[in-house]
């Protein structure tokens, strides 16, 4: 069994078999990063460079913490340090990494399509770690993976992405990697934060928080990307708080326990409250553990299609 | 395509039964040893070994691993073979302990050498013994040898040594295809 891709542009070139081929994998994975010993040889003929031109912690330290466990050479480059500050086209930067002999390159940039742009220009095998409010398809399979973890399957589960829907990439590649598993899905957020024609990717709209939780089995919430707004999209961040929140009182109303998750940085006392974040229902720190596991197993899954 | 029957169900169950005594015969009462099945087809035979230990034998609560080699391989990317792991399962310490390596067929014996680089991941063992079922002579490209063999067979490169176990295959064989 191998993948049907190449590289992992989005969830939306994937098929559901590559999605369950990746968690077969990640189970593995999983297993292997809980021994004395975390380390396995697969790797260690592949160099692989993690090209960061947004900021980020987590994904960037999953990525490279992924790749030192299937003992890979790995090279990080963020722009802040980089000749992209004197005016090198992106296609340059990467192929002078590539001519040191590089594997595959895993990207993180602030344009939507980035990621396809560079698989169709370069010779390397390519992820794509987030690209503008396109995609972030590795987030949307670890989403994924922990909700099976916790619930014991994605289909008929009733998912809820609650927020800035608008700039989220996060959101579009779970919607896309839900539908696929067969769940159901919601979006709720202010007006101004749902884009205009989401319902035509299958999912449905709830301005209510309230009900929208009542609703669910599991609630994703997204923090609002104050670094992509351009205009302001609602009143203040006090009464965004007060209408799509989640806090305890809220969650402990609900006919049932719902799983919470967030893919991070948290901002507490926005979007979400510390106590809900730290609650035995949430699954965020499952979440970050399960990060590793996942990007393991679609780096050595991809890896094994490299020619020798 | 010809089936020769290398081993029938009662000669199976006599070898194992030797094989059982040989390792009581090293390792006593198994306090200090440890038995690992290699994944895909030791386990079924590191299971049944547990089990005469067990029954006829007396012998109880021996430690049973299983371990996976897929990543510890030395083909990844070299050929068409698709891997496919099982699971890796070690709920006890192998530090200072004896572990017995046990597999169906012993072939080119890079199976065992990917198991020994995967078994330090959890430790490191006072030593390491193999037991096999089949031992293929003449076909190794390591060098590697059991030290518990069930019959020694030379066979051409082509063919293929096949167990079948009476719990998922219906009967205890071997065969030569």
């Amino acid at each position: 069994m191998e993948l049907s891709v190449s590289h992992l542009l989005g969830i939306k070139y994937l098929k559901k078999e590559d999605i369950d081929l990746i968690f077969e994998t990640a189970d593995h994975f999983k297993e292997v990063i809980n021994r004395p010993i975390k380390k396995v040889p697969s790797l260690r003929d592949i160099t692989i460079a993690n090209i960061f031109f947004e900021n980020s912690t987590r994904t960037k330290l999953s990525f490279e913490l992924a790749q030192k466990r299937l003992s890979a050479d790995v090279i990080s480059f963020s722009t802040a340090q980089s000749s992209v500050k004197k005016g090198e086209t992106l296609i340059d930067t990467v192929n002078n990494i590539l001519s040191m002999k590089v594997d595959m390159v895993v990207m993180r940039h602030s344009n939507p399509g980035a990621a396809y742009f560079l698989s169709q220009n370069v010779k390397a095998c390519i992820i794509n770690a987030g690209d503008g409010a396109h995609e972030h398809p590795t987030q949307a399979l670890l989403d994924s993976y922990s909700i099976k973890e916790k619930l014991g399957e994605v289909g008929g589960k009733k998912v809820v992405i609650v927020g800035d829907i608008l700039h989220s990439r996060v959101a579009l590649s779970n919607i896309y990697a839900l539908k696929m598993q067969g769940a159901e899905i919601k979006v709720c957020g202010p007006k101004t934060l749902i884009p205009k024609y989401i319902e035509s990717l299958g999912v449905t709209v709830e301005p209510n928080l309230r009900n929208a939780l009542e609703w669910c089995d599991v609630a994703n919430i997204l923090r609002v990307q104050n670094e992509r707004m351009d205009v302001n999209y609602f009143p203040s961040t006090r009464e965004y708080t007060q209408r799509y929140g989640v806090d305890k009182a809220l969650l402990d109303s609900l006919s049932k326990e719902i799983v919470i998750m967030h893919p991070g940085p948290i901002n507490r006392g926005v979007e979400i409250t510390s106590d809900v974040a730290d609650s035995k229902q949430s699954v965020i720190l499952h979440q970050v553990e399960n990060g590793v596991a996942i990007r393991m197993a679609i780096i050595y899954l991809l890896a094994s299609k490299l020619q020798q | 395509m010809s089936q020769k029957v290398l081993l029938t169900s009662k000669e199976v169950n006599i070898i194992l039964h030797r094989l059982a005594c040989q390792l009581i015969e090293n390792h006593l009462d198994f306090s200090n040893s440890v038995l690992i099945g290699i994944q895909p087809r030791g386990i079924s035979l590191a299971e049944r070994l547990k089990t005469i230990l067990e029954t006829d034998y007396n012998i109880q609560n021996i430690p049973l691993g299983f371990l996976d080699i897929t990543f510890f391989r030395d083909d990844f990317r070299r050929g068409e073979k698709q891997l496919d792991a099982n699971i890796t399962q070690i709920d006890f310490l192998i530090e200072d302990k004896k572990v017995i390596f046990i597999d169906d067929v012993l072939f080119t014996g890079r199976s065992i050498r990917s198991a020994l680089s995967a078994i330090q991941s959890f430790g490191r063992p006072t030593e390491i013994e193999l037991l096999v079922l089949i031992d293929r002579r003449f076909s190794r490209h390591l060098p590697i040898q059991p030290d518990y063999r069930g019959r020694q067979v030379d066979a051409i490169e082509d063919e293929k040594v096949k167990v079948c176990w009476k719990d998922k295959d219906g009967e205890d064989a071997v065969y030569l295809i």
